[in-house]
């Protein structure tokens, strides 16, 4: 089967500032459906500007890139546009919400610019099942900033997930969350993934790593590692492990006597 | 549509988002249309009521007024010279009354005011007070409420006899009749021989407060002059209206031994001539709005593209999602249409607030005009398209990448 992603020798190279920099050095990559990619690297290494590029947010500047097929480099603005919509799902490094505006709204907008045409009723209705999905539809109508940062990254993550993408592209969605959120949030992920939906995460942490299927590292905008993971974590295991360790605590923990 | 309707949505909410700047932006057009609507509302009453009063006049009158004329390329002040004198009147009657059945009647007409009244051991001066022939009633199509007119006899005999209009009754006699009761104007005797119907307000004039002298009386004993103000003629219908225009243009430029010092108009000439003068006002008015209406629209431009800057991630975000850079033109325009019509429908709505209470405090007709206002809140949607499409073209034409990388 053709991979979902391929990017042939990627290239991106920033010249805004006063020395160009080469962020992206000659990646090439074939991602197939139902895959679960994790995305390592030190900071600066191009985790993000890769990430960009597989979101058709940004042009490469040498190199090809076929989504699903399709030759991105062909398309214009508007069809671009279109394929973030219906096929690609985003969660941004730093969420990236409306402010003054409700969690449901936030997750109905990709709804606003998709082309199936939808009714108020099921739009409100799809944004609430993506926020129960995340675990947030207690706090559907709360606006970005009466949220807490794990929270937000939710809210952003149930907004990817609305349009139903085949491919769901996050960068670090657990870099401001606890490793209970953290691995609730991977939780969903495997979810998603299990449902056939192909994940393509950034991430710092090894064992965040763990939850996925394939631990890609970066270095200086080049692949130097890409390899299946051994003994891969399950966050519904991680979690009944955590809650049993939690209620023992309770159980034998000593309270601090007040002084 | 829906997603029209989502637009105008989102559009509303930003604009509610910062109330406060949305009404300081539209302040501009509100304040443009509003003093607009304000002007023609007071510019049509006063039209409306040029137009009452001359149609008030009678119908099918014609006015014969001196005219200064042309002597070698001299003008002289309008009105100035001893043009018109009753012989002229005289005239018309003789050569055009009798023996043509188009001239029905005819009156010399001399004003001429600021007398004291003293009767009754009351004080009073008159708002008007004409010297005018026995056919005066006849031309304004005024009737006699109590006693008689005077009498072509009274005019050559130059009777010390006058008919005053109800208020100048009313306040000179408020108990008993005032026939036959005598009036001292400008300390001459005269005695009251009729009363007029009551004619009410025009032009903000009490009609009534009118005293009628026969206009030999008035000229020799009063105001003591030898022309008249000008003179009035009635047809006998609208179709020969021009025919006796015709035959008095003749008439007078024969007797004047062929100086035109003199002005034939009939009333649609007189309220057209009236007119022109607001119509004049109203062009000014229309300057004014497009002026105002410009420098509102570039009030707006300028706090769109503030806007656009401001929000530039929230744009990156849209594009990002999959909003084309149709939807985010439309967003924005949108919002700065409904800015300025928004503002152009408050304008209006202050536009006729403030006419009605100034028209209340002054005394104005107020007349507020439909079209006035249809095309106040038309153009100022038009001034929203017009500078809202720079701002939301800069908006659309965004790089997602860019913008959300915008700090
Ligand atoms: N818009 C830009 N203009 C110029 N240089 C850029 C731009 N964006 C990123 N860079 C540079 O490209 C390199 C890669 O950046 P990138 O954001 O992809 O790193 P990253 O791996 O995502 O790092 P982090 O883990 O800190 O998010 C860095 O050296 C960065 O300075
Ligand atoms: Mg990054």
């Amino acid at each position: 089967m053709a991979p979902v992603v391929k990017i042939e020798d990627l290239h991106k190279i920033y010249d805004s500032g006063e020395i160009p920099v080469h962020a992206v050095r000659g990646v090439s990559l074939d991602i197939h459906r139902g895959e679960f990619v994790a995305l390592m690297g030190s900071s600066g290494s191009g985790k993000s500007t890769l990430m960009n590029t597989l979101g058709c947010l940004d042009r490469p500047t040498r190199g090809s890139y076929w989504l699903d097929g399709t030759d991105v480099a062909k398309l214009d603005s508007n069809q671009l546009a279109d394929l973030r919509n219906q096929k690609l799902g985003f969660v941004f490094q730093g969420f990236n919400l409306l402010s003054r505006t409700t969690a449901l709204e936030n997750v109905e907008l990709p709804l606003l610019y998709s082309k199936k045409r939808m009714s108020a009723k099921e739009m409100k209705d799809r944004a609430m099942y993506c926020l129960e999905i995340v675990g947030l539809s207690k706090r559907y109508d709360h606006m970005p900033n009466q949220l807490s940062g794990g929270q937000q990254q939710r809210v952003a993550i149930a907004r990817a997930l609305v349009n139903e993408p085949q491919v769901l592209l996050a960068d670090e969605p657990t870099g401001n969350l606890d490793s209970k959120t953290s691995i609730e949030v991977m939780g969903v992920f495997q979810k998603l993934n299990d449902q056939g939906i192909t994940i393509v995460m950034v991430t710092h942490e090894l064992d965040i790593a763990h939850y996925c299927k394939r631990d890609l590292i970066l270095r200086d905008g080049v692949v130097v590692r890409d390899e299946l993971v051994q003994d891969r974590s399950v966050a519904e295991q991680e979690l009944q492990r955590l809650a049993e360790a939690e209620a023992k605590a309770k159980l034998i923990g000593n309270p601090v006597p007040a002084t | 549509m829906m997603r029209f309707i989502i637009t105008i949505k989102m559009a509303l909410r930003a604009l509610r988002r910062n109330t406060m700047r949305s009404i300081l932006t539209a302040l501009g057009i509100i304040i443009g249309v509003g003093a607009v609507i304000a002007m023609v509302s007071i510019g049509n009453g006063a039209k409306a009521q040029v137009q009452n009063a001359i149609a008030g006049l009678g119908d099918n009158l014609i006015i014969i007024s001196p005219q200064s004329q042309n002597t070698g390329g001299v003008r002289g002040g309008a009105g100035t010279g001893v043009t018109l004198i009753p012989a002229d009147a005289d005239a018309i009657v003789t050569d055009l009354q009798e023996g043509s059945n188009r001239v029905m009647s005819v009156s010399p007409y001399v004003s001429g005011g600021g007398y004291q009244i003293l009767a009754n051991g009351l004080n009073w001066r008159p708002q008007s007070m004409l010297g005018v022939g026995p056919d005066w009633p006849d031309i304004r199509s005024w009737k006699v409420a109590e006693g008689n007119f005077f009498s072509d006899d009274d005019v050559k005999a130059a009777s010390k006899v006058c008919v005053i209009g109800k208020t100048v009754a009313d306040t000179l006699f408020p108990e008993g009749s005032a026939i036959g009761q005598m009036m001292r104007i400008g300390n001459i005797p005269f005695k009251v021989i009729g009363i007029m119907d009551v004619k009410g307000y025009s032009n903000n004039q009490d009609q009534d407060d009118v005293v009628l002298l026969p206009y030999k009386s008035h000229m020799t004993r009063l105001s003591r002059r030898t022309s008249v103000n000008s003179i009035y003629v009635k047809a006998r219908n609208e179709d020969v209206v021009e025919r006796v225009k015709t035959d008095l243009t003749d008439l007078m430029t024969q007797r004047h031994s062929g100086v035109i010092d003199f002005q034939v108009q009939d009333q649609a000439e007189i309220a057209a001539l009236r007119n022109q003068a607001t119509t004049t006002m109203t062009y000014l008015l229309g300057a004014i709005a497009g002026v105002s209406l410009v420098v509102g629209g570039i009030g707006i431009m300028n706090i769109m593209l503030v806007s656009v800057t401001e929000r530039t991630r929230e744009i990156g975000i849209r594009l990002a999602l999959g909003a084309h850079g149709k939807d985010v033109l439309t967003q924005f325009l949108i919002e700065a249409i409904l800015l300025s019509s928004l503002g152009g429908m408050m304008g209006v709505a202050l536009g006729i607030g403030g006419s009605e209470i100034a028209g209340k405090y002054a005394g104005w007709a107020v007349e507020p005009s439909t079209p006035a206002m249809v095309i106040a809140v038309v153009f100022s949607s038009l001034v929203g398209v017009f500078f809202g499409f720079y701002p939301a073209r800069k908006a659309a034409a965004m790089d997602p990448i860019e913008a959300l990388r915008y700090e």
